[in-house]
């Protein structure tokens, strides 16, 4: 019991599912909310239903969109020749923030590992190749950790990509060991970005 | 004056240390004390400021004093080649060892590059006898302390190993993914044997110019086959893609690195050290962690931090006072134990000594 009422719990108890929120978070977040009725709790009431409804997967690079398309597979400017191949929608965002990237995107939704159970089938591998081949590209980068599964992944995509006429270029490993792409800052991003080699 | 040492070392409810703190002066520490008082336990906490499971091998948890059972930390303030770092590493209950480096998270690999600590236990008497695996430890431990990174290799090895031989075992087949996979286990293994091979030969080149009371070994890198050792990346990549069939019915990696194994041979009676009496192949084992310890300080500038757990049993009071001597001439911050103040004569006042006492929680008590 958080609050004494069985509609307000439910609310704390959804949203100390959140990542970042715990029980406490959360019954102050509700809290809150409730206070700024007006200005906070409607509006996103309001905003969770619209997502709720229109929130989807890019048919093309799986970015998270409201239409059949993301809002980058859409914009012909970003038609370059360059897809840059991401472990998670997240990596995505973070390339985004940076804003250097010009080109299209690919996410796999994962990596490699046997362990885990996860092979090529769980992962977007073959509808990027069919892009590569579909979209004129002449370059794929791979932005993926440098953790032993994201190498990898990196090494089974490049293989995939040998024949097909594409270079395939790798971040430049300032990415730490286990350092997830989400949580570097724009400015080493960039530098990443730039500093990319073949791989 | 040891140039890499540990100025003070605080547990706090490690083993069956509540809470103590030791305060070093350069001189090696001798640390005495009966059956049980928590001699070891010291030696344990200092190991777990290098990468791994420290000299026990234990898992994390365990080493959390009961019956509080809340957890354990252990802290140093570290003095390198000059400069002073302040080392934490702790268990809060879940997930691994946490570690700081002045304040600041690491990874835990990165203690390896800071504190160099190389150990001898008992358990490690039987090392000559016994399985490979002992030895293939050992030996990256005295590698680890020259080229910390391959402490890194050799996680980044035993990782992609673990994911092909699951593939092999889930009956994959697809020839692009073992590639991947592969690619990065020859990358990574390739470093390991040169590590390794290194590593001997720094050694074997210490021991031919020092003026030392323990015997010298003739040191190679042998493979579980007796086939040669494979050097590198290339060959290792082929190695791993030619064995795939034989591998999948064995269900696991039979190439590689992690089948290597050291071999020593008893240099003046050329006799292999397996078959060397009790004491001899202590003498054996002593020699080639002072032969790290002189290539260290050539190298890196100064020797590793040794720990020596009962390092006088089987060794005759001629070797103890030789190894003590050894030991100070190199600067070396050696930490020793010992059941009785006895086996420490021949150090005299060139040590600092500590004696530990049994009871509901140990308790250290300087001796001045
Ligand atoms: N997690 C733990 N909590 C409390 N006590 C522990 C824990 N783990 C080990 N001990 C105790 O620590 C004591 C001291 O162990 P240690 O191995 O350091 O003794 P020692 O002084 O080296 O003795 P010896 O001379 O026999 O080698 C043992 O009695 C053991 O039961
Ligand atoms: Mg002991
Ligand atoms: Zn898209």
């Amino acid at each position: 019991m958080n609050s004494n009422n069985k509609d307000i719990d439910i609310l704390i108890q959804l949203m100390a599912k959140l990542p970042g929120l715990g029980p406490r978070s959360a019954r102050r977040a509700v809290l809150h909310l409730i206070k700024k009725r007006d200005i906070l709790l409607s509006p996103l009431a309001d905003s969770l239903f619209t997502v709720a409804q229109t929130a989807r997967e890019c048919v093309t690079c799986g970015n998270i969109g409201t239409m059949d398309q993301c809002d980058v597979c859409a914009d012909p400017r970003r038609a370059i020749g360059q897809i840059c191949v991401v472990e998670d929608v997240s990596d995505l965002w973070a390339m985004e923030r940076a804003a250097v990237f010009k080109g299209r995107y690919h996410v796999l939704g994962g990596v490699l590992s046997a362990l885990d159970g996860v092979g090529p089938e769980e992962l977007r591998i073959p509808n990027l190749v069919s892009r590569v081949g579909d979209e004129n590209i002449t370059e794929v980068i791979l932005a993926l950790n440098a953790t032993v599964d994201g190498q990898t992944t990196a090494h089974y995509i490049a293989d995939q990509l040998e024949d097909m006429g594409v270079s395939v270029t790798s971040l430049a490993q300032g990415v730490p060991i286990g350092g997830e792409l989400d949580y570097l800052d724009d400015g080493t991003i960039t530098a990443a970005l730039n500093a990319r080699k073949a791989v | 004056m040891a140039h890499l040492a540990v100025r003070q070392l605080t547990l706090s409810h490690f083993r069956s240390h509540k809470r103590a703190v030791i305060e070093t002066d350069g001189r090696p520490i001798a640390i005495y004390g009966p059956n049980g008082a928590g001699k070891t336990n010291i030696l344990e906490a200092i190991s777990m400021l290098s990468p791994g499971r420290g000299l026990r091998r234990a898992k994390t948890a365990e080493l959390a004093r009961v019956p509080e059972t809340v957890g354990w930390k252990v802290s140093a303030i570290l003095e390198s080649l000059g400069h002073t770092h302040e080392l934490e590493t702790s268990f809060t209950g879940d997930g691994s060892r946490t570690v700081l480096i002045d304040g600041k998270a690491a990874p835990q690999i990165a203690l390896g590059r800071l504190a160099r600590v190389v150990w001898l236990v008992p358990v490690m008497d039987r090392l000559w006898v016994e399985g490979a695996d002992g030895r293939r430890r050992f030996l990256d431990r005295l590698a680890m302390s020259f080229e910390p990174s391959h402490g890194e290799q050799t996680l980044v090895y035993e990782r992609s190993m673990r994911e092909r031989n699951r593939m092999l075992k889930d009956g994959i087949t697809d020839p692009s993914w073992y590639g991947a996979v592969e690619s990065q286990m020859a990358d990574a293994g390739a470093m390991i044997a040169q590590n390794r091979l290194q590593t001997i030969a720094r050694i074997s080149a210490a021991q031919a110019i020092a003026t030392t009371s323990f015997p010298a070994a003739s040191l190679t890198l042998v493979n579980a086959d007796n086939s040669e050792i494979i050097e590198t990346a290339d060959q290792l990549r082929d190695a791993f893609a030619d064995g795939r069939r034989r591998d999948m019915q064995a269900g696991r990696t039979l190439v590689g690195p992690h089948r290597d194994d050291l071999n020593a041979i008893y240099a003046t009676k050329d006799v292999p050290a397996a078959q060397c009496s009790t004491g001899e192949q202590k003498a054996l084992l002593v020699s080639l962690i002072l032969s790290n310890a002189r290539a260290l300080a050539q190298d890196f500038g100064a020797a590793p931090i040794i720990l020596l757990d009962e390092v006088g049993a089987h060794l005759d009071a001629d070797r103890r006072a030789a190894l003590y001597d050894e030991i100070c001439a190199l600067g070396a911050q050696a930490w020793m134990t010992g059941t009785g103040a006895e086996l420490f004569d021949s150090l005299g006042n060139r040590a600092k000594y500590l004696m530990v006492d049994d009871g509901a929680t140990s308790a250290i008590h300087p001796i001045p």
